[in-house]
């Protein structure tokens, strides 16, 4: 089918057979791309009961139709596994330029099985598929080793690598690319790590067959106008994604000392602006992105100075907030430390800050940390980060399984400021009294992760507004004092914004044009349509979307034993202790109203009371051949 | 027409990369670009664009003289060229490249088409009469 490169690569590591199969025109249609092809491959050819670091669970990577194409950021690359942190449906992405650079190679997607026997890395050159030593890379960092094999391979090759949290299947590793992106969510890095794949390095000289050339070209360009044309193209860009720090923190949704509170003093020192003053060197884009979120710099702390990329929104509110360091030269610090060990910063900081919250309670001891520990402190933030990457003491064993195995072996009431749902640590928005995103962190597919449905506006505001709108039109959180649990509302926003935002993902190319700036949705279909001569609308993506919500949901049920109500429910913080101070001071949401939002989401969603998709709602979304008779 | 260069805007998107392959040669591969955005990572920290210059050496080194000097932009002459390469080789920023399906070279005509496309500003047309350079 147009639009695609047309190939899947199968690679046994262990057993070093390589094939390549054609891609169907039934699956394109039928699940686009991206993490549509990551859902239905797992459902499909994940093996019952298999542990995630055996040597069976497939770890995918997985492009759209539209990655590589000649629009608005199509750099977005996918990956799929059964998770390390949660157990159950993972999928990842990231930006930078590893996808498109595999289409051109001629593969839209990739699925790796096996476990090698020895350190090594993959090569792929068009046709050339090697497996080859990575001996001189195991044990080094994901930046360095990314810039040894740059300059062994050549500039031209996009690589992906693990560090040695990643080595050391650190549930919480990530993968690096472009010295700064990452796939950071779900232990998806620690997956490679348990295959003895320390890398991938591809490079594609071909071209990606396409419908209408011309057309597409003209209409691609349109796009590139239309996004410049956005307020938020001068706007937002110049900031990124951190710009939005000082107004998360203002509507009192910034997470505060592991989550205790939700607003800090310090955000002025933490924030966009900062990040400009005192890090960056230059903007950084994915792939043909108009608009680059990343801000690569340089940073000076009294522990190091290091190149780095970032820190962006999440990084600075995990790591300015919920571990309360003071600069943004600190912030920065700990962001490159994360990169270059391989983890996740988001889980990184969490796990730091519960280590933290744990030492000050007496739940854990000076002795078994092997250090004094405390919030704002740069240098307990260093130690514990090695500490959970490189599994450096007993402690250091249980903070790399991530907070909630942390708290089900340390007790003593842990569980309750255990940031977490399903096992994935929280990201940077506080929800206490913002019951949409709460419910949106509750179901969203791969634990509590942000980028499924991002509806804090709506908490804010009562409506969807894209995000350069929210923040430029300041931090008036008069109606959201008082916001109530509507959970029909809130039901309604959230499985919107979970259609909306994953639907990118099928797609190959990023939502931040849309989500941040408003470029219209309607011309993703038009662009779809030229590339791969078959008509869509926005209205068919969608409704695939809410197909491969429901698999995914169905890959939970069958992944995780007693999978359902209960695994939604969000961390008993939030709904026992009321916020302690800041613009929320005294709201917490009560048991009852979680139990609220999840019957009028459940009931939206056509899903039973505990939480499983029927078989009508099965049948209804598309998935009767797929799944038929329920459960497997 | 000339074009102007400021590697301190580019953030390395390749847009320019893409546009050139898809309007030089109706293929959307940018490996057929004939610039390159080279990324210094981790250190310096910044994106060093690769142009051509229409410096003329291809067309000094071209044994079969097929590349030659016409409204201040070197073309290659198909006809005339004879596939060597040495121009591709002898290329000082390495912005020439070889068409897989026919083996010829091909090289920057001044189109002008990555400047239209960059979304940053950091490849910009001038329409002054002198060689190709940074700002």
């Amino acid at each position: 089918m147009y639009g695609y490169a047309g190939k899947i690569l199968r690679i046994d590591i262990g057993t070093k057979e390589i094939s390549k199969e054609p891609l169907l025109e039934k699956m394109c249609l039928e699940f686009i791309g991206g993490r549509g092809f990551v859902a239905k491959t797992l459902y499909e050819e994940l093996l019952p009961d298999t542990n995630p670091f055996d040597a069976n669970n497939p770890f995918i990577i997985a492009t759209g139709p539209l990655s590589g194409h000649f629009l608005p950021a199509s750099g977005k690359t996918h990956f799929g596994s059964k998770s390390p942190a949660t157990g159950g449906y993972a999928d990842s992405n990231m930006g930078g330029h590893f996808g498109p650079a595999l289409k051109y190679a001629g593969y839209d997607m990739a699925v790796i099985t096996g476990k090698a026997k020895t350190p090594s890395y993959l090569f792929i050159e068009d046709d050339t598929i090697e497996i080859r030593s990575a001996k001189e890379y195991w044990g080094k960092g994901s930046i360095i080793c990314e810039e040894m094999m740059k300059k062994n391979l050549g500039e031209d090759f996009q690589i992906l690598t693990i560090g040695p949290a990643g080595e050391k299947r650190v549930k919480f590793a990530c993968i690096s690319h472009d010295f700064g992106r990452q796939a950071g969510r779900t232990g998806i890095g620690a997956v490679l790590g348990s295959k003895n794949i320390k890398a991938i390095a591809v490079k594609g000289t071909g071209s990606i067959p396409i419908f209408d050339v011309k057309k597409a070209y003209a209409k691609g360009k349109d796009a590139f106008k239309k996004v410049s044309q956005k307020p938020g193209f001068k706007g937002w860009t110049p900031e990124g994604t951190a710009g939005i720090t000082d107004w998360v923190n203002e509507v009192g949704s910034f997470p505060a000392k592991n989550f205790q509170t939700s607003h800090i003093d310090h955000s002025h020192m933490i924030n966009g602006k900062k990040v400009l003053e005192r890090l960056k060197i230059t903007d950084k884009g994915c792939y043909c992105c108009p608009t680059p979120c990343g801000k690569y710099g340089h940073t000076k702390t009294a522990l190091g100075s290091a190149y780095m990329e970032g820190p962006e929104f999440e990084t600075i509110s995990l790591f300015g907030g919920s571990c309360m360091l003071k600069t943004i030269e600190e912030v920065a610090y700990a962001n490159y430390l994360c990169d270059e060990l391989g983890i996740d910063t988001i889980s990184g900081a969490s796990v730091a800050a519960f280590a933290i919250e744990c030492f000050e309670k007496g739940l854990i001891t000076e002795n078994e940390i092997g250090k004094k520990i405390r919030f704002g402190d740069l240098e307990s933030i260093v130690y514990l980060l090695n500490l959970m990457s490189l599994k450096q003491n007993n402690l250091g064993n249980l903070f790399a399984q991530g907070v909630k195995t942390a708290s089900e072996r340390i007790k003593q009431g842990s569980e309750k400021f255990a940031i977490h749902v399903k096992g994935l640590e929280w990201t940077g928005y506080e929800c206490r009294n913002a019951p949409s995103m709460m419910l949106a962190y509750m179901t969203a597919d791969v634990g509590a992760h942000h980028n499924r449905a991002w509806v804090l506006g709506h908490d804010v505001v009562g409506e969807a507004t894209n995000v350069h709108d929210l923040i430029t039109a300041g931090a008036d959180c008069d109606k959201r004092a008082k916001a109530i649990v509507s959970g029909k509302d809130s039901a309604k926003f959230v499985i919107d914004s979970q259609h909306t935002r994953p639907a990118f993902d099928l797609l190959g190319c990023c939502r931040l044009q849309m989500m941040e700036l408003g470029f219209e949705v309607e011309n993703y279909a038009e662009l779809y349509t030229i590339i791969t001569g078959e008509k869509i609308t926005w209205k068919k993506i969608l409704e695939i979307s809410e197909k491969v919500w429901n698999l995914t949901r169905m890959i939970w049920a069958r992944e995780i034993k007693g999978f359902g109500r209960k695994s939604d429910y969000p961390p008993p913080r939030f709904y026992e202790e009321p916020t302690p101070s800041g613009p929320n001071k005294g709201h917490c949401i009560n048991l009852e109203e979680i139990d609220e939002l999840l019957d009028a989401y459940y009931e939206a969603r056509g899903w039973d009371n505990n939480g499983i998709p029927t078989q009508k709602t099965l049948d209804r979304v598309g998935l009767k051949n797929m799944i038929d008779g329920g459960l497997k | 027409m000339n074009i102007l260069f400021n590697h301190e805007k580019c953030s390395g998107c390749g847009v320019c990369k893409l546009a050139c392959s898809i309007v030089n040669f109706t293929q959307v591969t940018p490996a057929k670009a004939m610039l390159r955005i080279e990324g210094l990572f981790p250190a310096p920290g910044r994106y060093q664009i690769h142009f051509c210059d229409q410096c003329g050496i291809c067309a000094e080194i071209c044994p079969v003289d097929a590349i030659a000097l016409e409204d201040s932009i070197y073309r290659i002459n198909e006809d005339d060229c004879i596939a060597c390469h040495e121009c591709v080789t002898a290329c000082p920023n390495c912005v020439m490249i070889i068409k897989k399906e026919d083996d010829m070279p091909a090289k920057c005509i001044l189109c002008g088409e990555c400047a239209i496309v960059c979304p940053r500003d950091a490849i910009m047309i001038s329409e002054e009469e002198t060689k190709a350079g940074c700002r």
